[in-house]
């Protein structure tokens, strides 16, 4: 079974990585942006084929290590 | 006073550390590795040296944080033990869940690599009985990840308590934007565990004690250690 596992800065947190790329996009003429937020993907092979017991491990994953959940939060697709 | 200095993969401060207990103490403290379950008997005083533990992989001392010997560590500060992150050590104390908040990236997303004042907010903790309250001392920082944050009721706790050691100032003891170089809340540089034990701080005292690299001013928090 695969899944991803996307972290992203909460929201209010400043994100100055996110705020440069913005304004890379901006300089190089890409019209239309009004922001950017900038964050991880972590796509993980997992040994188990029960999907409640992968949503267990991965909330686990995620709490443990994966995000610091002071600034960040955690979104998981099993796919 | 028995220091351990404890070593993660990346750490390369390690060296410095050890110099500037040994010139406090008089003994050369044990270096011990991550991997390590217990704490030497007797450890008054662990001390996490700065570098890039993981290389900074995912985040931070978030790898480190969470290292065999944080468990001991985390048992040792639980007794009333004493506790120094330098640094990365205190990335790997905020990490490992042993101060509140998170260093983020600089303001200005640079590694930032100067002399600094600072002023010390209190001086009647086991870390800076050898300074005076409001006293400026200049010494070294060296991060790209030294911007303290937490969330508005942490920041009103620390503050309400007490709990900040070290402010980023000028030479006068001005805190404001300008004498802020990292973009911390409140030009946090260093904070307290809430029995005052555990000390994390961003710059480096363990480089400014030795006259032949331009100040002394970082030796008196080991003094202090000391007489703890």
């Amino acid at each position: 079974m695969k899944a991803r596992v996307t972290v992203t800065l909460k929201n209010g947190v400043l994100d100055p990585q996110g705020k440069a790329i913005e304004g890379a996009l901006k300089s190089f003429g890409i019209e239309g942006v009004d922001s950017v937020r900038q964050g991880k993907v972590f796509d993980i092979e997992l040994s188990t084929q029960d999907r409640a017991q992968a949503e267990t491990l991965l909330k686990a994953a995620c709490e443990k290590l994966l995000a610091n959940t002071v600034v960040e939060n955690y979104r998981v697709e099993i796919v | 006073m028995k220091a351990v200095v404890v070593l993660f993969p990346g750490s390369n401060r390690e060296g410095d550390a050890v110099r500037a207990l040994e010139m406090a103490t008089g003994k050369k403290p044990q270096i011990i590795w991550h991997a390590e379950t217990e704490l030497p008997a007797g450890t008054d005083l662990v001390l996490l040296p700065g570098g890039f533990s993981y290389g900074d992989y995912l985040r931070c001392g978030a790898i480190a944080g969470r290292a065999a010997i944080m468990d001991a560590v985390r048992a040792h500060a639980a007794r009333g033990g004493l506790v120094l992150g330098i640094c990365n050590g205190f990335q790997i104390l905020c990490e490992g869940g042993l101060l509140p908040g998170v260093l983020m990236r600089n303001r200005d997303l640079r590694f930032i690599c100067k002399m600094q004042n600072l002023r010390v907010e209190r001086a009647d903790t086991a870390f800076t009985r050898a300074y005076s309250k409001g006293q400026v001392i200049k010494v070294a920082i060296a991060h790209g990840e030294g911007n303290y944050e937490a969330d508005e009721e942490t920041i009103k706790r620390l503050e309400g308590d007490g709990r900040v050691a070290f402010r980023y100032c000028d030479e006068s003891g001005l805190v404001n934007d300008a004498t802020n170089p990292n973009g911390s809340t409140n030009g946090i540089a260093g904070i307290y565990s809430q029995k005052m034990n555990v000390l994390g701080m961003m710059p480096h005292p363990e480089n400014l004690i030795d006259p032949l690299v331009g100040g002394i001013d970082g030796a008196g928090l080991f003094k202090s250690l000391i007489a703890a």
